[in-house]
Parts: structure tokens; sequence; C-alpha cells
């Protein structure tokens, strides 16, 4: 079904033509709109109508893990075999909290690599369909997938904001 | 814009920077050949390597009886330049991370750097006490893994707090470091052919800039920078308290968490300005690395070299002023014993010579900022010689006492680790964009066709 729409790549040299030409073809009701940009542009965010990021769940999660396992590791082998050290008692918990918090940091750090990869979708082994590799340099891309009988409508809105470059590309299923 | 709001930035502009795209260019070019003064250090620091595993496999040869360690100076180089490098450390996890969390307009130029300095500074400080422990093939002993004798590390040892903070620090900086390079080295990857393209191409994981990989990026981005705060103030500290915990007068403190985190970023800012002198010239970052850039460190420096110098006066101080007899005489002995002239050099680079940053006109010269940097390099080294032997060698018992000389060996370990920083660093300065490309832009005005109608018209 979807293997007959048709996606558009428009290469902007300037910050507000792309963010234009997104808000309008928000619009004119496209949804499959993604944006490229050389460094992140919250305007483009802002236009694209982001909420929160999901990694925010992985990094607290791997942290309450580190802490917990901190604490549980170090009490364990503690009681596992009892030796009074220093005068302390078996389980002392003001030096345990060291540990913890280590590990805290540790698995959060972790674990918010993993959200970001798994959100992302890094790392990306299949080449995007359409690229300009500009866009790591100076220039920002708006890449939208209509259906066939739009694609003129979608045309228009890309070349009204003057794009550099505006290149077809055929949208692969997404796997 | 239709509707929005005007698109305004540039607390810190770089004027001569006009094109986004300019900054690629000029980035980039450093990844180009290399030229004879770099190959020229390339050498030299290959050349240290190889004193530094040298020596090691020397000491590893004949026993860890060639250094100069002896009861009662247990602790010697090995152990200061261990918390010396560590303490190197500290300034580029400070500049990516606490400085990103407050948005500090100067730090975009230099956090690259800062941060690859931060990984190779703990890559060297974590061979340290490998070197230290003498047989080196025991040192998995540190980790806890399940063994046929039931044993467990003794989690009430600051030693072994030490091997999660150093090991978590290298990690968690490592990881930082790495995933703020991806869209850097996507950005070297569609600018590079050949055999490079295909080795940024596997680096940069397939980044291509999406508003998607942006938005996810910049909240992993913020959580880890958020992590790494508290990790940093945590490490010097647990770092201290391998000191403090002990009973050792000189040692016993607790000022010395905060003493050592300030100290840290004090010998970690000093470092980072070492480093970028050159670098700017080398490759032509003037642009980039401009003297507010420079004037900014300064005052890092010089508000730590504050704190620094008061830690050592209260510690003088409260050594008078608690009126007991060891604590006074190992103080007095730290001014006047057989180190004194550690302690001498210590007070003056670190004390004396920062003063010189409180004018404006130092501040903006960057050769006299390169020379105060290296003494206060020089100083921080000899700041932990004086906290680790003078306090070991004049301890409770005059029995006891005894006098510590450095060997050879570990002079060439001392030397050989610098080399070895040096040797990853150049590579870095090669390899990967020494300057963070996209952080840049993202202070650099952006390009908007309004106003090039205005000029225009």
């Amino acid at each position: 079904m979807s293997a007959s729409r048709i996606g558009l790549l428009a290469s902007y040299e300037y910050l507000d033509s792309t963010v234009d030409a997104i808000e309008k073809l928000k619009k004119a009701g496209f949804d499959d709109v993604r944006a490229y940009a050389p460094y992140p542009e919250h305007h483009i965010e802002h236009a694209l109508g982001y909420g929160q990021s999901p990694v925010r769940v992985f990094t607290l999660v791997g942290g309450l893990t580190g802490t917990a396992t901190g604490f549980a590791f170090t009490t364990w082998t503690s009681v596992d075999w009892p030796l009074v050290v220093g005068g302390k008692p078996i389980v002392s918990i003001p030096a345990y909290v060291i540990i913890a918090f280590e590990l805290t940091v540790l698995f959060g750090a972790l674990a918010t690599v993993i959200g970001l990869f798994l959100n992302s979708r890094l790392p990306a082994i299949k080449p995007a369909v359409v690229y300009d590799p500009e866009f790591t340099s100076g220039r920002y891309g708006v890449y939208v997938v209509s259906p066939p009988e739009r694609a003129d409508e979608a045309r228009a809105i890309l070349q009204k904001e003057e794009p550099v470059e505006l290149r077809e590309g055929q949208e692969v299923a997404h796997a | 814009m239709a509707g929005g709001t005007p698109i305004e930035r540039g607390a810190l502009t770089h004027p001569d920077v006009e094109r986004l795209s300019d900054v690629n260019r000029d980035v980039l070019r450093a990844l180009g050949r290399p030229g004879l003064g770099w190959w020229a250090l390339f050498a030299l620091a290959a050349a240290g390597v190889g004193l530094f595993f040298g020596s090691w496999g020397w000491q590893l040869y004949r026993g860890i009886g060639v250094s100069g360690l002896m009861s009662p100076v247990g602790w010697g180089v090995y152990i200061t330049t261990f918390v010396f490098w560590v303490g190197i450390a500290h300034s580029g996890t400070l500049i990516s991370a606490i400085l990103f969390l407050f948005r500090a307009p100067w730090r975009q130029s230099i956090y690259r750097a800062a941060e690859a300095m931060t990984v190779f500074a703990v890559m060297t400080a974590g061979l340290f006490p490998l070197i230290h422990v003498g047989r080196v093939w025991h040192a998995y002993w540190l980790v806890p893994y399940p063994n046929s004798r039931f044993l467990w590390p003794n989690f009430k040892s600051p030693l072994v707090w030490d091997v999660f903070a150093v090991t978590t620090y290298f990690t968690v900086s490592a990881v930082f470091f790495f995933l703020g390079t991806i869209p850097d080295v996507a950005a070297a990857r569609d600018a590079a052919k050949g055999l490079r393209k295909k080795l940024y191409s596997v680096i940069s994981l397939g980044w291509r800039g999406t508003d998607q990989q942006w938005h996810h990026f910049g909240k992993a981005y913020i959580f880890l920078a958020a992590l790494a705060t508290p990790l940093v103030l945590s490490v010097h500290s647990v770092v201290s308290w391998d000191f403090a915990m002990g009973i050792v007068p000189g040692w016993h403190a607790t000022i010395f968490a905060p003493y050592f985190v300030a100290g840290a970023i004090f010998s970690g800012v000093a470092m980072v300005i070492t480093l970028t002198v050159p670098m700017r010239k080398i490759f032509g970052l003037e642009a980039y690395l401009t003297t507010k850039h420079f004037d900014a460190m300064a005052k890092l420096c010089l508000l730590t070299s504050l704190i620094v110098l008061y830690a050592y006066l209260s510690e003088f101080f409260m050594a008078w002023y608690s009126g007991e007899e060891i604590e006074r005489t190992a103080f007095w002995n730290r001014l006047f014993g057989t180190y004194w002239w550690a302690s001498w050099t210590m007070l003056t680079c670190n004390g004396l010579v920062p003063i010189l940053l409180w004018f404006k006109r130092v501040r903006h010269s960057i050769p006299a900022l390169f020379v105060i940097s290296i003494f206060i390099n020089i100083g921080m080294w000899f700041e932990r010689y004086v906290i680790v032997v003078t306090s070991l060698h004049h301890e409770y018992e005059p029995w006891a006492w005894g006098v510590y000389r450095p060997s050879i060996v570990e002079m060439g370990i001392l030397i050989g680790s610098f080399c070895w920083f040096g040797f990853w660093f150049l590579l870095f300065t090669r390899l990967l964009p020494p300057i963070a490309i996209q952080e840049l832009k993202e202070v650099l005005p952006p390009p908007l066709r309004k106003q090039r109608q205005e000029v225009h018209s």
C-alpha cells in the first residue's frame, strides 16, 4: 500500500525557508514530514511538534537499577562472608552509598545511550533513500512522503520556499 | 516566519565565521595531511611511549624494588601521578557537562578538545594503580568476581571505592565523548573520500541529522551531562578519601574532598590551555578559539587557584589552631623539612603565579597564558607529591621516619606518561574533528532568507 507513495527531498539554504516549508506542509495535511539539519534546531523541532523524548525513562530506570544493584551487591557480599573490618558494622550503609552512587551513574549513562540508540534507530545500517551530504555542513532539508495524487501539491509547497535542490525518491515501506 | 518567534541567537559570536559551512571547512581541514610539526611531536610522543613501557617492563622484570618505594613511604611518584592525571581529566567533564548545563556560551569551541583530554587523561591515570601494585597480573583482584575462596572486596575501603569511581568515570566520559562526536564524524564522512569515508561511515553509525535523531540526541546529551556532573565531583572526592580516610597527619582532613575537586579543575583548565594554544596555531583555528575563550578559561583558573590557596592556608591554620603537636609538626615539616622545595614550588606555582591572572592584559595574552598554564601544571603535580610523600615520610613515630627518593624508573614512567597522553591526543587531532562542529553552529546566527533580503534591498 505504501509502495506507491512518493518521497520528496528539498534542500534549503535558509532556516526560515525550512521552517516555513514544514509549517505549510503540516497545515496542508501532510503527516509524514521529516527534517534534516546540521545542528539541533529547536525551531524545526517546534514546527514538527515534538513532545517529550522517551529517552528520559531509560535514564531513570537505568539509574534506579544502578542504585539498587549497588546497595544489594555490597550488602549481599558483606553478609555472604561476614567479617568485621575497622570496627564498622557488617553492613555499613554510608560506605556503600559511594558504590551505589557510582553504579547509579554508570547504569544510568549506559541506559541513556541504549535509549538513544533504540529511539533514533542508530546504528542505521541501511542508507537513507535520498540524502544530501550538505546536510551535515550548511543546508537544511525537508523530506515529505505523499500519496501520488497529492505529490504535485507537496512539490509546489516545497518549491515556493526556493530550495537549492529538489529531489524525488520512491519511498520504500518501513521495515 | 509564519507567525513564529523571531530567530535570534549568539551570546558569543564568532565574527570571522560567516557561513555554517565555513565551520566544516575550517575544522575538517585539521584532518588533512599533517605538517612537519605534527610528525615531529608524534615521533617524540611515540618515543616517550617506548620509554613508558620500557620502564614499566623493566619494573615488571626486576620487581617493584627498582622504584624508590620503601617503608615508610609506600606511595610515591606513581600515586602522585595517578592523582595528577585524574585531576587533569576533571576540567574536561566540567567544560563538557557542567558548563553545558549552565549554558556557558564560551564552551563550544574548547569542549571537544577538553573532553578528549578527559578520556586520555583517565586512560593514563588508570594505568598508575596497575603500575603501583607491582604484580600487575593480580590486578583483577580489585574487581568483585565470584571466586573459589568466596572472597569479596572490602567495600568499606576507599581503595575499592576508587576502583568503582575511576572505572565508572572512564566508561561514562568515553561514552559521552563518543556520543558527542557522532554528528561531527558524520560531517567528516560527508566531506571525506576513500578509506577515511568508510572509517567515518562506521564511526558515525549512519547519522543523517534527521529531526528525530537530533531530538533524542539532545535529550540523551542533557541526561548524560546531568549524570556526569555529580560523577566528576564524586570521582576526585573519592580519590581524596584514599588519603583522608587514613589517620596519617596531613591526610586526615575533612576539607580534602572540595579541596581536591577545586585543585583538579584548576589543573585541568590549565592543561586545556596548554593543549589548545598549540592546537589553535597548528591548525589555524584562530577564528574559533578567540581571546574571549582564553579569557574565560583564565578566569576559571583564577577562581580555582583562590580556592586551592584558601585550602592550603586553612590546612596550615587548622594545624596550628588544633594545638595538636603531631599535626603541627607535620605542617611545619611540610614547609621547612626535607621536602621544603616541593612545598614552596607548589605554593609559588599555584598560589603566587596565578595572581597575574587578575590583570586583563595577562588574560588576553596567549603566550603569557601558555607559560602560566605550564607553571600551574608543574605546581599541581607537586601539590600531590607534597600531600603523598611529605605526609608519609614523617608520620607518628620518629624511628619510622624516612626519606623517599624517586628512582630513575619512576621518572621514566612519569615522563613517559605525558608522552602516552600526548600520543593519543595527537592521534585525536588528526582523526576526529578537534572542535565540535555542530555545537559551534548552535551559537552561530542561523542563515535567514529575510536577513539576506534586508541586506540586498
